[in-house]
């Protein structure tokens, strides 16, 4: 009898995956870290590990259409003589002109402004398209200050102070030479072509006892009118929540990791953060110890992609949540209908993310003219509206399944979840049982 | 002349005049007494008033001004004309951190010293400084003008974009990516005229040098990756 | 994240008004810091004397029986002054560690605040002027003293947490700003036997000095030598039985001015803290350097001493 040894199929390994020899090879070859646009690509415990609990025998579900299930939600209660009332709590977040293309901008404020919510500005400025499209601005004040005026600030509705955001907490921004274009040279007072690489603290204060005199002057210098957002990255949500309420904010924004960005390095986006499923219930508690939860509001993002998602994060507490990338996609990014574009940028439809090159097919992620103009924005602007819509129906739709007649009366105890980790985060019981790692007995 | 005692009067009050002034009013003239420190002061103007400020302000003096004269005869705390956009403001005395940060246009004359990032991020402001500046002064600094009569602290220019910067007397080091450059004839015009307008008298504009971007920070080279 | 003062008294004239004038120093810094507040006076030393400032959450019980307890534990007749949840021990310099051994044993509510030959420390949650006013800090003389006005930032709001923080005898430290490798420091002087009351930051950088001078450091090399140890973001006042300094840390973006007079020497995290001062208007005010230490010492002839690293 002779033996022959088994062939041995080729393995390889999970540690160095395709992806990270890919990268490897990459770095050799150019010696610059990867940059790109987007937020983190890998698998972290999300909404989709939680389920809520319909009603059934000992709670009563909400008729649809008869019985109301109201959606407002007013932000800026605490100081602002002028809050701003939504209709629904799903807002646009911030993204910059430069990051994105005029008629982009554009789309964002009308589909907004057709759904009674309010859209933001970014790292760039205001521009006039976005301004007369949007019923209600926030206008972002950022460490770079590009394009920074106090007529912009008068004309705003909301100021939002930009601390940090999910994809990079504790980083700055860049905007490569290829999206400088006149106008935007212009609009950041830069020579055009280079580099922008935006600072990661803000020039004139560090740390919230002197982020609370700069809120003072910015009350001042718009007569205690607007609300003041303080929007932050989520890497110490407990504390970061808590500091924004003592430095006298109206409004805090929690960005968690899965939040987008215009452009950073790749190892930023997948490796500093924490998700935002785990975000929410240490911002709330912040609130809550302060006093301050549902009067101070609370805005949660990063990764936000339907009703049901904004259904759960209001169930753990926030007031509202605001999209950025979904906002995007709806628009147009990423469009299969521009397969052949994409592969010829080396990429696949649903994959691009080198949106600081300034290429995207979708002309939504560019500054060059031709490509922007393939986006017809009062088209666009509709899809984000319908967008919008169908999350606030499914939003109310699960809401009146577990019987309350506005989605800001939903509550943690109207979910479970369906992995350990979720039920750890989000800090609501593991399905079929009363166990919260961490808070309650086996 | 309407005139605000910091002592008995809110800010908010100061602040909302100064707002509510009407194109075409005739008191044109402010003066405040008692500042003692406080913050944002005389912020948010937008209308051709002069201000005048007895005594020492607190952070945020004269933010984001606009057309308005404002003379604090004292010190200013950190921030003072923050992304002013245009006008002047003259501190008689010493200016805290971030002098002129962010701003725009308009000038600003501190008569004592700067201390550290003075025109921090400045995008088009004259700024003119009879004494000394401190550290990481004009960081990032983008557009407009910083002239120093007296020593610059370390990292002077750190990261510049296209801020002109004239020092009269030493720099103790200069930043990433900023480098003394020549005195050509339209610097000296340029720095003349800014002289006489914050009023400084007996200097010659042959006494400066002038230190702007050597400009290889502006797109990414990795033989430049060290300054990173 | 806070405000901070500290006032160094050159002429003994004024020293009958230390606490009114730190006093109000502190108050005008509530804006910076709601949580807690605290201050450390340096009082007059009684020979061979020492003080323990004690807390507690329940000084009725606690410090009623307190001064007859320690007397036969350690067969001295101390003083004791019982200021609201606070109470000043004053004992012979030998019965120091028996009454600190005896404390920790028998009376567990009750913490040490501070102990030395001169320094008093008191710190409560609350705002400055009710801190003041409650511990009747206004009526204090001394010679220096430092104060403290609270954000917390990571650390709990508690009497603990609040500042100032002392580690050694006559030594105490406030802080602004936030350091980012106190955490490994923290283990570091642990292992070394150094007990640590809090999670607070600034406590770590009041133990490195403590640490450091116990190594025959003076105040002003301890505090040179924190600019190579300590990361992050920070301003430090800091007193010892005869010094007070002011360190400040490279990047040097958390605000502090200083204001010198032939009387005296002050800080403020902002001007507004200095403005009540005496002659102000004649003082030299400055911002200190980045990477910075200044110091005075009253058993040397009075003087500024920079280090810049």
């Amino acid at each position: 009898m002779t033996y022959h040894n088994p062939p041995t199929p080729p393995r390889k390994s999970a540690t160095f995956d395709d992806a990270s020899l890919a990268e490897i090879r990459r770095a050799a070859a150019t010696g610059i870290y990867d940059i790109r646009g987007g937020g983190t690509k890998k698998k972290l415990p999300h909404f989709d590990d939680l389920s809520f609990l319909g009603a059934s025998m000992s709670r009563y579900p909400l008729e649809g259409y008869r019985e109301r299930c109201d959606t407002s939600v007013t932000l800026g209660t605490r100081f602002a003589a002028k809050p701003l009332h939504l209709k629904i709590p799903i807002t646009i977040a911030g993204m910059s002109f430069g990051a994105l293309s005029g008629p982009a901008k554009e789309a964002l404020g009308r589909g907004a402004t057709l759904s009674g919510t309010s859209t933001t500005t970014g790292d760039g400025g205001m521009t006039d398209e976005e301004r007369g499209h949007s019923d209600l601005l926030v206008y972002q004040y950022l460490p770079s200050r590009y394009g920074m005026n106090p007529a912009d600030l008068r004309r705003a509705d909301a100021i939002e102070i930009v601390i940090g955001q999910g994809a990079k907490p504790g980083g700055g921004g860049m905007l490569l030479g290829q999206k400088i274009s006149d106008r935007v040279a212009e609009m950041r007072t830069l020579p055009k072509g280079i580099d922008q690489r935006s600072a990661c603290r803000h020039p004139d204060w560090t740390g919230p006892d002197d982020l609370e005199i700069k809120i003072l002057e910015l009350r001042e210098i718009t007569d205690w009118e607007k609300p003041i957002y303080i929007k932050v990255g989520g890497s110490r949500p407990y504390y970061d929540t808590a500091l924004a309420v003592k430095a006298g904010a109206d409004v805090v924004v929690v960005d968690g990791m899965q939040g987008g960005t215009a452009a950073t390095q790749d190892v930023f986006i997948e490796n500093v953060g924490q998700p935002t499923l785990a975000c929410i219930r240490p911002a709330v508690k912040a609130l809550q110890d302060l006093g301050m939860h549902r009067k101070v509001q609370l805005v949660v993002s990063g990764g936000i992609r339907n009703g049901a998602d904004v259904a759960k994060a209001l169930a753990l507490g926030a007031d509202a949540v605001s999209i950025g990338t979904a906002a995007l996609v709806a628009i147009g990014d990423n469009d299969p209908k521009w397969e052949r574009e994409y592969n010829a940028l080396g990429t696949t439809a649903g994959a691009y993310d080198d949106w600081h090159e300034g290429k995207d097919p979708a002309g939504i992620t560019t500054q060059d003219p031709e490509l922007a103009a393939r986006l017809d924005p009062v088209a666009a602007g509709r899809r984000l509206a319908n967008y919008l819509k169908v999350m606030t129906l499914e939003a109310q739709t699960i809401a009146r399944a577990c019987g309350h007649n506005h989605l800001h009366n939903l509550e943690p105890e109207d979910l479970c979840a369906l992995t350990i980790e979720a039920a750890a985060m989000a800090q609501v019981p593991l399905a079929g049982t009363d166990w919260i790692p961490g808070k309650t007995g086996l | 002349m309407p005139y605000f005692d910091l002592s008995e009067t809110p800010l908010r009050e100061l602040n909302r005049a100064l707002h509510a002034i009407a194109p075409g009013a005739n008191d044109r003239e402010f003066e405040v007494a008692n500042p003692r420190g406080s913050h944002a002061v005389a912020v948010g103007c937008q209308a051709p008033v002069a201000v005048t400020i007895k005594g020492s302000v607190g952070y945020y003096c004269a933010g984001m001004n606009s057309a308005a004269t404002i003379t604090v005869h004292g010190s200013a705390g950190p921030g003072v004309a923050e992304n002013m956009m245009s006008g002047t403001v003259i501190v008689e005395g010493d200016a805290s951190q971030y002098a002129g940060a962010t701003g725009r246009g308009g000038l600003l004359v501190i008569k004592g010293n700067a201390a550290s990032r003075c025109g921090i991020s400045m995008k088009g402001i004259d700024i003119v400084v009879h004494g000394d500046i401190g550290h990481m002064s004009a960081f990032m600094g983008q557009s407009g003008h910083l002239v120093v009569l007296g020593n610059a602290g370390d990292a002077l220019g750190d990261s510049l974009y296209e801020a002109k910067l004239f020092v009269r007397g030493t720099v103790k080091s200069l930043g990433a990516d900023c480098v003394e450059k020549e005195m050509r004839p339209e610097h000296h015009a340029v720095l003349a005229a800014l002289l006489e307008k914050a009023g400084v008298t007996g200097v010659e504009t042959t006494e400066f040098k002038r230190y702007g971007s050597a400009r290889k920070l502006y797109n990414f080279n990795i033989d430049n990756a060290d300054a990173y | 994240m806070c405000g901070i003062v500290g006032l160094f008294l050159k002429d003994p004239a004024l020293e009958p008004r230390l606490g009114e004038l730190l006093s109000d120093m502190l108050i005008t810094m509530t804006d910076r810091g709601p949580d807690s507040a605290g201050i450390a006076i340096y009082g007059k030393p009684g020979p061979g004397r020492v003080k323990l400032t004690l807390q507690s959450d329940r000084p009725d019980e606690d410090f009623e029986t307190i001064a007859e307890r320690l007397s036969h534990v350690t067969r001295t007749a101390p003083k004791v002054a019982v200021k609201s949840s606070h109470a000043v021990v004053q004992l012979p310099a030998a019965a120091l560690d028996e009454a600190r051994a005896f404390i920790r044993r028998a009376l567990p509510s009750v913490r040490v605040m501070s102990a030395g030959e001169s320094v008093e420390i008191y710190k409560e949650i609350g705002l400055p002027k009710d801190v003041v006013a409650r511990f009747d800090i206004r009526s204090m003389r001394g010679t220096h003293g430092i104060g403290h006005t609270r954000m917390a930032t990571e650390s709990a709001v508690t009497t603990l947490g609040a500042h100032p923080f002392s580690t050694g005898l006559d030594q105490c430290l406030v802080h602004n700003g936030s350091l980012s490798n106190h955490n490994n420091l923290r283990r570091e002087l642990a292992r070394s036997g150094i007990i640590f009351e809090t999670e607070n930051d600034s406590e770590v950088a009041a133990a490195y000095l403590t640490a450091r001078m116990a190594e025959g450091f003076d105040l002003g090399g301890a505090l040179t030598k924190a600019l190579d140890d300590l990361d992050g973001f920070f301003t430090f006042v800091v007193g010892t039985r005869t010094g007070f300094g002011v360190l400040r840390d490279p990047i040097a973006c958390k605000p502090a001015v200083m204001a010198e007079t032939e009387r005296y020497v002050a800080f403020g995290s902002e001007y507004r803290a200095l403005v009540g001062l005496p002659c102000i208007d004649e003082a030299r005010i400055w911002e200190p350097e980045p990477a910075s230490v200044y110091f005075w010492d009253r058993d040397r002839s009075a003087g500024e001493r920079t280090m810049a690293a």
